[in-house]
């Protein structure tokens, strides 16, 4: 291929000018793809930790304070739709604890371990004891139990706002990362909270997480049709939070109008400085045609150069651009150690940051290759 | 013997703010495997007619035909194979590309033709610069070679495709005395050897009269026509 040995030979006949092209087209795809991959991390750290150990999609009672009864068929339905991942019903009220002299107000929730653990992963937030296992076992978040000097294997006494008073003992202490849950949560089993608050086989509430988070509203309004209960209620995360979904959108769009500039930049960039190659090499061009080299065959020579600039710079682009990230994420810490933003890197992103910077570099070879057809060599010998 | 370029009544006009016409119906063709000059003024339009020979410029009226082609109605495609197969340039400036070694440029017009170059051409290209007595600097980029050697390669470069017809204007236009003359004899040893059409355009007639017809114009006319 003539036309790729000619292109090849007038970037490497001109090193400087073609390393410094591949470093600022480098420089330009690095900086897009850090600022993507930068949002797209924070926009996942965002949304874990709005959503992250709580159910996408919860059903209840449209009235308050009114237990749902035949739960059974709802849960084998929701559970058989393929989109949703775990199901846990729950029977959950207010109540409160005493030790000594101090009371504090909690939420009992009755949970069978094993959903609710697909759910909230209450296996890995035990940092002392172990599930509840018995039926007057109960588990207590870290707050709490700091609040009141609770350890494993206390007894712990519930207080209903009747006045009843019943005792259980504490298997374990779970930290779930969010104090409002560390500091109310009493969790025990299903059947427990059933007896405490007499709702007999009833519950208040079943707990959905979703495959695709994202797709929470979809499924949500799927399960709302199955049901099909006026008296439901069915809500998901979507719909709770959206004031993040709207901030994250338009976060999104700014940061695609950041990219798409500087994919422009570097395409106006490489453009300019083939335009200017043409010039430099009309003599060359000339020569060229006058031994015979057809007008598209010559015109190809700038295309192979804007495809081998934009290879060389994409390239380079992608490694300083992932490196930075991985520096940043390693460097940038908050004060308890941990990253600012979790390391997330989509390498469907990445892939195609890259190939849309190399088919803008071939792109901007276009306009110096259409002015190199019009290149005539008679112009080029009479000028000497 | 056959006619291997022929023109008739070539006209050309550069159009402008005042119209100037250099050439005035030019009826002239040239034998295969002749050695011809065109000499004349500068200005007097020989390089113009050249140009028009080569199918690098067109006329404004008139026909142009090479090899029995009639080119001045040709796609810019069909000049381009037929200036790459039939015809070689040899330039006042040697016009190599300066990227690329004296043996890479020699075969250009070749990788144009083919996109490779066998065997076969290589040892063609051997042949010639043996001939033209650079083998020796084969290798060197065309910025590190003396004016001779760099106009030598040019020679090759327009002879690698074995054309019927080559055009030289001025070859020797910015050498020295006795490069000028050993190129000459280079071109009348391949003249020989391949039976080569030469048309050399040139100012200088002393370099006219060692070929065996000079065609002299004057003002875009064919003043003279002499044949030896």
């Amino acid at each position: 291929m003539i036309s790729l040995k000619i292109a090849w030979r007038f970037l490497r006949s001109g090193k400087a000018q073609t390393l410094l092209i591949v470093i600022g087209i480098g420089i330009a795809i690095s900086v897009q793809l850090f600022v993507g991959l930068l949002i797209n991390s924070l926009q996942i750290n965002l949304v874990q930790s709005t959503t992250g150990n709580s159910p996408h999609i919860t059903i209840s009672s449209a009235v308050e304070d009114v237990t749902i009864s035949r739960w059974e068929t709802m849960y084998d339905n929701i559970a058989g739709i393929p989109e949703v991942a775990a199901v846990a019903v729950s029977a959950s009220s207010n109540a409160f604890v005493q030790k000594g002299d101090n009371t504090e107000p909690v939420l009992v929730r009755g949970f069978d371990f094993t959903d609710a653990d697909a759910i909230y992963n209450f296996s890995e937030a035990i940092y002392r004891g172990e599930p509840y296992r018995s039926r007057r076992d109960v588990l207590v978040g870290k707050e709490l139990a700091e609040e009141l000097e609770l350890e494993v294997n206390d007894r712990l006494v519930v207080v209903l706002p009747s006045g009843t008073e019943s005792t259980y003992r504490i298997a374990g202490l779970f930290d779930v990362g969010v104090a409002s849950v560390n500091k109310s949560w009493v969790i025990t089993r299903l059947a427990t909270a059933q007896d405490i608050f007499g709702y007999g086989n009833r519950i208040n509430a079943i707990d959905v997480t979703v495959v695709d988070l994202f797709n929470a509203d979809v499924v949500a309004t799927r399960i709302k049709q199955s049901l099909n209960d006026e008296d439901l209620k069915v809500e998901n995360w979507k719909q709770l939070n959206q004031d993040l979904l709207s901030a994250l959108q338009s976060q999104q769009l700014s940061s695609l109008m950041i990219q798409a500039f500087i994919l422009l930049s570097v395409v106006i960039a490489i453009s300019s400085i083939l335009a200017i190659t043409v010039f430099q090499k009309s003599r060359q061009i000339g020569i060229l045609k006058a031994m015979g080299i057809k007008d598209r065959t010559a015109s190809l020579i700038f295309i192979f150069q804007g495809l081998i600039l934009g290879l060389a710079g994409s390239l380079t682009g992608v490694g300083i651009g992932v490196g930075l990230f991985w520096s940043f994420v390693n460097f940038a810490t908050t004060p308890d150690g941990g990253p600012v933003v979790p390391y997330y890197v989509e390498t469907s992103f990445v892939l195609l940051s890259w190939g849309i910077a190399l088919v803008a570099a071939v792109l901007a070879g276009v306009i110096p290759a259409r002015r190199s057809l019009k290149l005539n060599p008679i112009d080029v010998i009479r000028e000497g | 013997m056959a006619e291997v370029i022929k023109l008739e009544k070539i006209d050309k006009i550069y159009r402008g703010a005042g119209d100037t016409q250099v050439l005035f119906g030019i009826d002239l063709s040239f034998d295969e495997g002749s050695f011809n000059a065109i000499v004349g003024e500068s200005g007097s339009g020989k390089s113009t007619l050249m140009n028009i020979i080569g199918t690098l410029d067109v006329p404004s009226s008139g026909k142009v035909y090479i090899n029995n082609t009639r080119t001045d109605v040709l796609s810019h495609d069909k000049l381009a194979e037929l200036r790459n197969q039939t015809i070689g340039f040899v330039f006042q400036f040697h016009y190599l590309l300066p990227e690329f070694t004296a043996l890479e440029n020699v075969l250009i017009p070749c990788l144009i033709e083919h996109g490779r170059a066998d065997k076969h051409i290589r040892e063609r290209a051997d042949e010639l610069f043996e001939l033209a007595g650079i083998s020796k600097i084969r290798n060197n980029l065309a910025p590190n070679m003396s004016g001779g050697q760099q106009q030598r390669t040019a020679i090759i470069r327009a002879l690698i495709n074995d054309p019927r017809i080559i055009l030289a204007d001025e070859p020797t236009g910015n050498l020295d005395t006795s490069t000028t003359a050993s190129i000459y004899t280079l071109f009348r040893q391949i003249n020989q050897a391949y039976k080569t059409t030469f048309v050399i355009v040139t100012h200088d007639r002393k370099i006219a009269e060692q070929t065996d017809r000079i065609v002299e114009i004057k003002d875009g006319r064919i003043e003279m026509d002499v044949r030896k």
